[in-house]
C-alpha cells in the first residue's frame, strides 16, 4: 500500500464561510477541537454556527451542550443569525444537553464524584437525533461551576474520548485570559490538544479586529497565521480567507476602453479587460471624472457597471456625472449601473468588503469601480486595510472584470499616499493625475506611469476638464518635476544642456 | 417526625455508587431508621431523567423532603457534609452545637 492510498485523516467540511479554506477542508472528522477566545471572541457563535451549518448545508444533526447561557437565551440569541433553534429542536435535528447552574440550587458536597450523568446525557442526545457534530460550550463555565479541577479535568477528557467513540465531530470552547498568552486558562489543551483553534478580537488602533487562527491541526494540514473574520447578522461568522484565494486567473489580451479615445491612446490601445487600474491624484484633480468615464466607455458598449462610491453621496454624484454630459440615472435604469454609495465608518473594512463581495456576486457587473479607496484607510488600522486591498483585488481579478480604483494623495503637489503603496504592485495600471503650477496658474497633469503587459506613452499630458469631460492636450515640454511637486521651468539653454549630456558621441 | 424521601442517582455499578449506596444506607439506618424511603435510580437505564433533573455528576443525592430541596453530591464519604446536607447535622452531635449558634 502507497502512502496516498493508507487511510489518512479526514475533514468534515463545517460549513463556515472562510473557514473551510483556511481549514483546507474542514475540521478533522472524528475529533475534538478546542476553540479557544477571550470573552467577546465569538467563541458560542462559532460552536453554534458549526451545528447550524450542519443541519442547513449538510443536513446533519447536532448536540448543543452548553454550560454558560440557557437554551431559552440561546434560541432567542441565534434568531438574529436566522438560525431557528426552536424549530430544529421540532424537526429532531438539534438536541440541547443543559448543563447550565440554576440559581437558587442547594447543593452540597461529599466525597468524590464523577460527571457520569453528563456523559450519559450527551449520549442519549447524540443517538436521540443521530447527531453528527457535538458543541460544548464552555469548559470555563464548568470549572467555575464544580470548582474541583482536578476531577473536571480527568473527567473531560472521559468524555472527550467517549466523543471521539461516539463516531461525531466536535468543538470544545474554553476561555483565554489575554489575546496572546496560555492557549486556555484551565491547561485544557493538554488533553483535547489534537486541534487547538484561537479566536481573537483584538484592540488595533482602537478598531475591533476579529481573527481566526489554526494553531494545530494534529496529523493533517492548515493554512497558517491570523485570518481576519467577520460577524454579519443573519448570517453568522464570515472569514475572509486570503492566502486561501489562488492567483490562477487567466489574463486576456482584450483591450477595453477607459471611456477617454485619448487616454486608450496613450496605453497602448486601451486597457486590459481583466485588470485592474489605480487613479492617483490630489483632490479635485479629476478622480470622479475618470471613473465618471470609465463607466460611460462601458455603457457605451453594453457594459454594466458598479460604483462604489465612499467619498460623495447619490445625488452629488448624478449631479457631477450630468455636470459632464453623462446621465447616471438613465443608466441606471437601464441596468447598465448600479450606484452603492456608504460612508466608510458605518462598518469595519471586514464588514465593508464582505457586503462589496454579495454585491458583485448579485450584479455581476463588467466593470467595477471604488472611489475612493484611500476613504476606506481612515476607518481600518493599516494591516486591516492592506487585507482589505488584497481581499477586494483578488475578488474583482477571480471574475475577469474591469476595476477602477482611486486614491487620493494627501500633498496637492506630488506626492504618493498609503494606498499606493499597498496596493502598487497588485494594480495593473496606474494612471497619475498631478496639478502642475505654472506661470502663476493651477494645470493638470496626466502620465500613465505602469502598463503592465503593454507599450504605453511616456508623457506627461495636460489634460482640461469642461461641461463634456476630460480632454486630453498636449504633452508639457520645458517643464520639470512635475512628478516630484516642484514644476520647473526651463529655458531652452537648459534643454539644449540636458539634451547633451547624455551624447556620447561628443 | 416526618418520613424523608431521597432519590440517590447513579451511573452503573461502580465503585463510586457503591460506596454511595453503602454510605446512605448506613446513615439513613443509623438516624432515620423506619422513616425514609430511598429510591435509587440508575441513568444508564433512565437517561432521560438525567436531562429532566438536570444532573451532570453522579452520584447526586437529592433530598425532596423535607423542604429545602438540596443536592448533594459525591460518593457521601464525608459523613459530616451529608449529615448536614440531610439537616441531620443536630441529632448527631445533639446538644453541643445547636446550643453554640
Amino acid at each position: 500500500m502507497t502512502y496516498a492510498t493508507k487511510p489518512q485523516i479526514v475533514k468534515l467540511e463545517t460549513g463556515i464561510p472562510g473557514f473551510d479554506l483556511i481549514s483546507e477542508g474542514g475540521l478533522p472528522e472524528n475529533r475534538t477541537t478546542l476553540v479557544a477566545g477571550t470573552a467577546g471572541s465569538a467563541k458560542t457563535v462559532f460552536a453554534c454556527q458549526f451545528l447550524a451549518e450542519g443541519i442547513l448545508k449538510h443536513n446533519q444533526a447536532g448536540v448543543f451542550v452548553t454550560f454558560e447561557e440557557a437554551p431559552a437565551d440561546m434560541r432567542k440569541n441565534m434568531l438574529g443569525f436566522h438560525w431557528d433553534i426552536a424549530e430544529w429542536e421540532q424537526n429532531g435535528q438539534w438536541q440541547f444537553v443543559d448543563g447550565t447552574p440554576e440559581p437558587g440550587r442547594d447543593t452540597t458536597n461529599s466525597g468524590s464524584y464523577d460527571l457520569g450523568a453528563l456523559l450519559v446525557r450527551i449520549e442519549h442526545a447524540v443517538r436521540k437525533v443521530n447527531a453528527k457534530r457535538v458543541s460544548l460550550d464552555s469548559l470555563g463555565a464548568v470549572f467555575n461551576q464544580l470548582h474541583d479541577s482536578a476531577t473536571v479535568r480527568r473527567e473531560l477528557f472521559r468524555i472527550a474520548c467517549c466523543l471521539r467513540e461516539m463516531g461525531v465531530t466536535s468543538i470544545l470552547t474554553a476561555e483565554r485570559s489575554s489575546e496572546y498568552g496560555e492557549i486556555s486558562r484551565h491547561g485544557i489543551e493538554e488533553f483535547v490538544a489534537d486541534n487547538v483553534i484561537t479566536l481573537r478580537n483584538v484592540l488595533d488602533e482602537e478598531k475591533r479586529r476579529r481573527t481566526m487562527e489554526i494553531l494545530k491541526f494534529r496529523g493533517t494540514s492548515h493554512q497558517k497565521g491570523e485570518y481576519p473574520f467577520t460577524i454579519l447578522p443573519g448570517s453568522g461568522i464570515f472569514g475572509l480567507p486570503l492566502s486561501g484565494i489562488e492567483l490562477k486567473q487567466h489574463s486576456s489580451n482584450v483591450r477595453t476602453s477607459s471611456g477617454i479615445a485619448e487616454l486608450d491612446k496613450m496605453c497602448g490601445g486601451g486597457f486590459f479587460r481583466d485588470s485592474i487600474l489605480l487613479v492617483s491624484g490630489a483632490t479635485g484633480t479629476g478622480k470622479t471624472l475618470t471613473v465618471t468615464h470609465f463607466i460611460a466607455g462601458g455603457a457605451a458598449r453594453g457594459e454594466r457597471s458598479l460604483l462604489f462610491a465612499f467619498e460623495e453621496s447619490r445625488e452629488q454624484l448624478m449631479r457631477n456625472a450630468l455636470g459632464w454630459g453623462i446621465d447616471f440615472d438613465q443608466m441606471e435604469r437601464e441596468g447598465k449601473l448600479r450606484v452603492v454609495c456608504q460612508y466608510p465608518e458605518v462598518a469595519s473594512v471586514e464588514d465593508h468588503l464582505v457586503r462589496m463581495q454579495r454585491i458583485i456576486d448579485e450584479f455581476r457587473p463588467n466593470r467595477i469601480a471604488v472611489d475612493s479607496l484611500s476613504a476606506l484607510e481612515r476607518v481600518s488600522s493599516l494591516k486591516g486595510f492592506r487585507e482589505f486591498v488584497i481581499g477586494l483585488t483578488s475578488c474583482i481579478k477571480h471574475l475577469e472584470v474591469a476595476g477602477l480604483f482611486t486614491s487620493t494623495t494627501s500633498s496637492l503637489m506630488g506626492g504618493t499616499s498609503i494606498t499606493e503603496a499597498h496596493i502598487s504592485t497588485i494594480t495593473d495600471s496606474i494612471i497619475l493625475l498631478r496639478y502642475v503650477e505654472m506661470f502663476g496658474e493651477m494645470r493638470r497633469g496626466l502620465t500613465v506611469l505602469k502598463m503592465r503587459g503593454s507599450m504605453h506613452d511616456k508623457d506627461i499630458r495636460e489634460f482640461t476638464i469642461d461641461h463634456t469631460g476630460m480632454h486630453i492636450g498636449k504633452p508639457f515640454r520645458n517643464v520639470g518635476g512635475i512628478l516630484a511637486g516642484t514644476p520647473v521651468q526651463l529655458v531652452p539653454d537648459d534643454i539644449k544642456r540636458i539634451g547633451t549630456m547624455f551624447d556620447t558621441k561628443e | 417526625m416526618e418520613t424523608h424521601m431521597l432519590r440517590l442517582f447513579i451511573t452503573g455499578k461502580t465503585a463510586r455508587s457503591q460506596a454511595a449506596i453503602q454510605n446512605l444506607s448506613e446513615v439513613c439506618e443509623t438516624y432515620l431508621a423506619g422513616r425514609y424511603e430511598l429510591e435509587i435510580i440508575d441513568l444508564l437505564e433512565d437517561p432521560e431523567i438525567a436531562e429532566i433533573e438536570k444532573i451532570l455528576q453522579t452520584p447526586t443525592l437529592i433530598k425532596i423532603y423535607p423542604a429545602p430541596t438540596r443536592r448533594i453530591i459525591g460518593d457521601l464519604s464525608n459523613r459530616e457534609q451529608l449529615l448536614a446536607g440531610l439537616d441531620l447535622y443536630g441529632s448527631s452531635f445533639a446538644a453541643g452545637t445547636e446550643g453554640q449558634s
